[in-house]
């Protein structure tokens, strides 16, 4: 099992200048946030099952960039469907990171249906996502990084990480409007 | 069928052109086909088909925050599948325009139908959305064209129901 936090800070070390990065409701946008403020980040608040939808439409939007989204297992289920059209409207530069502990560890850790019988790696290679894998510690370090930076996606990577709660990483602004223009300007580069 | 194609869905395909809509997302409508069909033969337009109406709100904010216009086609049974979606164009205020094609309000068979047409304004003003009709086939492009400025422009969000008296009601046959 894989300690979020830290693992996030180290895959966005010395980022590069062509990845944006968006991250789903909850802990997710707290991690991303603690890896230092940036430009080129989007953390949703609210509107859960929309983050991956999102990340599909930045990519197509902008195929010479790299799209990292960080979200969690309770986001990602409950926008399953949004696996599938991904799959079926390939974009080759979107990676989607599910931080996957297994709980709504925010609202009191409940288990989700990743610690019962679902498996997001299968679901995403049955939906069509072939470049599908699953993390349980930091020995794959370079082949996320691998697959974030150079190869083609849409891939989708489950990091099975503890559940404990984290102190909570607020982004630059908690005004959407805010965070949107900011994020959007450094797409004129 | 053919007595259906109107030329009205031309006319919308005629403001996604004028305005630079270049990504259209759809859960299908038969209403909505011929518009769909115009959009897959246009190279310069991406054609999206989703699972659930909800996602096309993600993808159109995420194409919008990209750099690109989208626009999202529906059904009205659709729409209560965005609400809680919906408050993504709204706090972020990003240009957000759908076009929903009416079931449950005119010559409708379905009685399942009926409860989300009666429900489909309602909903849309609800979660602020600024909602636009269309009754009759002549006002449809300049109906969707001011939607689509009304979004495009303040950076906010708007519905055009296209009325089921225009598209025709659907009739099934039993056997």
């Amino acid at each position: 099992m894989i300690d979020r936090r830290p693992f996030v800070q180290k895959i966005l070390k010395d980022r590069k200048d062509n990845l944006r990065v968006v991250s789903g409701i909850g802990t997710s946008t707290w991690d991303l946030m603690s890896a230092g403020d940036n430009k080129g980040n989007f953390g949703f608040i609210g509107a859960m099952g929309q983050s991956i939808p999102f990340a599909l439409g930045l990519a197509k939007a902008q195929p010479d960039m790299r799209v990292l989204l960080f979200t969690g297992d309770g986001d990602t289920l409950m926008s399953l469907g949004s696996i599938a059209t991904i799959a079926n409207h390939p974009v080759s530069n979107l990676t989607i990171v599910v931080l996957d502990n297994e709980s709504y560890v925010e609202t009191g850790s409940q288990p989700t249906a990743t610690a019962g019988k679902t498996d997001l790696e299968l679901i995403a290679k049955g939906s069509g996502i072939s470049n599908s894998y699953t993390v349980r510690n930091e020995d794959d370090y370079s082949k996320i990084m691998n697959t974030v930076y150079e190869e083609e996606g849409p891939s989708l990577i489950v990091i099975k990480c503890q559940a404990k709660a984290t102190p909570l990483i607020f982004p630059h602004s908690f005004d959407g409007s805010v965070s949107m223009n900011r994020f959007k300007e450094t797409m004129k580069i | 069928m053919t007595e259906l194609i109107k030329d009205w869905r031309n006319d919308i395909y005629a403001v996604f052109k004028d305005l630079g809509i270049t990504m259209v997302s759809h859960v299908p409508d038969a209403g909505h086909t011929p518009l769909i069909n115009l959009c897959e033969k246009d190279n310069e337009i991406d054609v999206v088909t989703l699972t659930t109406e909800q996602d096309g709100v993600g993808l159109s904010c995420g194409a919008y925050a990209g750099g690109r216009k989208s626009a999202l086609l529906m059904q009205s049974s659709g729409v209560g599948n965005c609400i809680n979606a919906l408050a993504l164009p709204n706090i972020c205020r990003i240009p957000f325009l759908t076009l929903v094609s009416m079931r449950g309000e005119w010559g409708e068979f379905v009685p399942w139908q009926v409860p989300m047409g009666l429900g489909t304004p309602k909903v849309l003003e609800a979660m602020d959305i600024k909602v636009f009709r269309a009754d009759y086939e002549e006002e449809v492009g300049s109906t969707v064209d001011a939607a689509a400025k009304f979004a495009f422009n303040t950076n906010r969000s708007a519905a055009v129901l296209l009325s089921q008296k225009m598209i025709g009601a659907k009739q099934f046959k039993n056997g």
